[in-house]
């Protein structure tokens, strides 16, 4: 069996600041990092792989040469061989033609995967589209906001458990089929330094444009249907009104003409 | 134009299975495409082999202007055995009517369910110019098969200017699908939406856990998509005096193009229950509260205050709360009037999931704790404590004031 992981190497976004100046963000010095909920989906194909055997994780990511230290992570955690999908071409790549180009590269040179698992969201974007829309380009089912994922009826059957708005589900698919986690299992946070070593000795394949069998006009900047015209910083919200609670009644009292003065209660 | 490559196609019947239009059959043993073909594109990516592509190419101007209207997806909820449509339909409505005058369209509402779809014609009252109702026992429930079908074939037909989703959760596995189908440029979870000069959609959204805003244009793609989120735009009173049409879509579904099946559901939420999107006042709780415990205090205060309890990722995870109750970035987007955090510091994908709250009120014993960046009233102190007290005023108060307007 082979699980295709899709991942994304992203900013640490808590230390993100914006230049007020140009208000564009300064991104120097700002550590990059996988995507948290790509790792829980790597973690997720691991846990299969412990449980059944037999399964192959291969994760692959599309962004700059540098995107490679993402991809060292997930060897480092376990998978067997990263795919880079690295080119200037590419650059510019809004979801709809990030998904076509990970659609082409997977059918290309992983066709006969068996299961897609991504995660939510990246946490830059937070768009939570490629998923999807990767899905819709392969042809084949999605499941999203899993939590959990077991194979039954002898891997012919995938079954997960995702957390819907009222509670959660449990939905069966027949692979091949697409999965977005939400949550993983958090078995480990660091690797062993021989985990450290053996990803060295792992396979890194980068891919460009000429690898794939793609329109250029459906590359990159070109390829996307969607433009940022603008990029501004948010409105900064009224300075708060901070009130000293080392006396608790005082607090509350103040709590309760607040809530009086904006007629909450 | 859609082409078949006969030397691949194997006669499997899965695209005239998926087909929302009935227009492409396997005879011969090869599929063949009739004239009624809208070129949605449903069995282009369906098809095993990859036998059918549709040759598609950017639109002129003029072929710009056959795209007309404004459209948006009615998601609904069930409440009593009837599929109602969700309260962020109206704000929809409500920013769907100022985009279709400002372009001097129509504004229409899609439907999707079954025989229990309620009474409609309040979204006439919010703004709704026609509502288009797609009705079929296979739309009893939300699948992304169906519905993306359902919805692209639709488009394909009617061929609007603009179509909306909420960014819920099945808004935002929804419109994906549809984009990626029918070769749409898709904007996620915008907070601002308005026509420029040239009769183009500027979707504006947050990025980069919010530190960042961006403006967003598709162009050379029709109809402009984009999700939105909830509880960013406000809507006023209906208008029960406005006009408008109902008309049916007709839906061809078949069992085999649904590719999910559900084997169980478990309900942490009764759907009488306000749910923490809908709620208008917030009482959250996070790490400061604790112990699971003292969430008691927090749900008597939210009682108290007319409001619902929810809380942080972090007490989430140590099972304090179920995760329907979960505000944030991995949780779910609120917009209430009042938000009060009770011992939550606020990380970035906290404060990126309430900020949007119309009043917020803070009270951790951190002063640098990043909450206070967005209140509006900070309190620096014993969380628990204060609450304590707070209840136990705002009771006192209730007594008094019961008895008084009684008598009046």
């Amino acid at each position: 069996m082979k699980i295709v992981i899709c991942v994304k190497q992203v900013p640490e976004i808590t230390d993100v600041k914006i230049n007020p100046e140009t208000g564009t963000l300064i991104r120097e010095g700002v550590a990059s990092i996988l995507n948290p909920f790509c790792e829980y989906a790597i973690e997720i194909g691991l846990a299969l792989r412990r449980d059944y055997g037999d399964i192959e994780i291969v994760p692959i990511s599309m962004g700059p040469p540098q995107a490679k230290a993402a991809l060292m992570r997930c060897l480092e955690m376990g998978a067997d061989r990263a795919i880079l999908l690295s080119d200037r071409k590419f650059a510019g790549s809004d979801t709809w033609a990030t998904a076509r180009t990970m659609a082409k590269a997977i059918k290309t040179m992983e066709g006969d995967f068996d299961l897609i698992i991504v995660g939510k969201q990246a946490i830059d974007g937070d768009t939570a589209q490629v998923g999807p829309e990767l899905a819709e380009f392969l042809g084949i089912p999605q499941i999203m906001y899993g939590v959990g994922v077991e194979l039954t009826h002898n891997k012919k059957r995938v079954r997960v458990t995702r957390e819907i708005e009222i509670g959660s589900e449990i939905v069966e698919i027949k692979p091949p089929g697409l999965i977005s986690v939400s949550k993983g299992p958090m078995i480990r946070s660091v690797s062993s330094f021989q985990e450290i070593l053996d990803a060295r000795e792992k396979e890194l394949r980068v891919v460009t444009a000429s690898d794939l069998n793609i329109e250029e006009d459906e590359l990159g900047l070109k390829g996307s249907p969607t433009q940022v015209v603008k990029v501004f910083p948010p409105q900064v919200k009224k300075k708060v009104e901070l009130i000293d609670g080392t006396e608790p009644q005082g607090a509350a009292e103040k709590l309760i003409g607040f809530l009086r003065e904006r007629d909450f209660i | 134009m859609l082409k078949i490559d006969i030397d691949k196609c194997t006669g499997c019947k899965i695209c005239e299975k998926i087909c929302p239009f009935g227009a492409i059959f396997v005879g011969d043993k090869v599929a063949q495409v009739q004239d009624n073909c809208t070129l949605c594109g449903a069995c282009e990516n369906s098809c095993p082999v990859g036998a059918i592509s549709i040759e598609r190419r950017q639109i002129s101007e003029k072929e710009l202007r056959l795209f007309s209207g404004v459209f948006i997806w009615s998601e609904c909820e069930v409440k009593e055995e009837k599929l109602f449509p969700k309260k962020l339909v109206k704000e929809l409505l409500s920013q769907g009517r100022k985009l279709a005058d400002k372009l001097d369209q129509e504004l229409s509402v899609v439907v999707l369910g079954d025989r229990r779809l309620a009474k409609l014609e309040t979204l006439i009252a919010y703004g709704a110019d026609r509502i288009i109702r797609c009705k079929h026992k296979l739309l009893d429930r939300f699948t992304t098969d169906s519905f993306t079908n359902v919805i692209s074939a639709l488009i394909s037909k009617e061929k609007p200017s603009v179509f909306l989703f909420g960014a819920t959760p099945h808004g935002r596995e929804l419109a994906p699908r549809v984009a990626a189908r029918l070769h749409l440029g898709l904007t996620a979870d915008c907070t601002g939406l308005e026509i420029n000069d040239n009769g183009e959609l500027i979707q504006t959204r947050p990025a980069f856990g919010g530190n960042i805003m961006a403006s967003i244009v598709s162009p050379y793609t029709r109809p402009q998509m984009a999700t939105v989120r909830p509880n960013v735009f406000s809507f006023g009173e209906p208008d029960n005096s406005r006009k408008g049409e109902i008309v049916d879509f007709k839906v061809v579904l078949s069992p085999a193009a649904i590719r999910t099946k559900v084997v169980a559901i478990e309900r942490l939420r009764d759907e009488r229950e306000v749910s923490i999107e809908d709620a208008d006042i917030i009482v959250s709780a996070g790490r400061g509260c604790e112990s699971k415990e003292n969430l008691k205090l927090i749900q008597e205060l939210a009682d108290t205050l007319g409001g619902v309890m929810a809380g942080s990722r972090a007490i989430v995870e140590l099972d304090w709360l179920p995760h329907t109750k979960q505000v944030g970035q991995s949780g779910i987007t609120v917009g209430p009037q009042l938000y009060i955090a009770v011992g939550i510091s606020g990380a970035i994908q906290h404060l990126v999931g309430m900020s949007s709250a119309k009043t917020i009120i803070a009270i951790n014993k951190d002063p640098d704790a990043p909450i206070f960046k967005v209140a509006d009233l900070g309190i620096v102190g014993d969380a628990l404590e204060i609450i304590h007290i707070l209840i136990r005023k705002l009771r006192k108060q209730r007594a008094r004031e019961i008895p008084l307007r009684s008598q009046s």
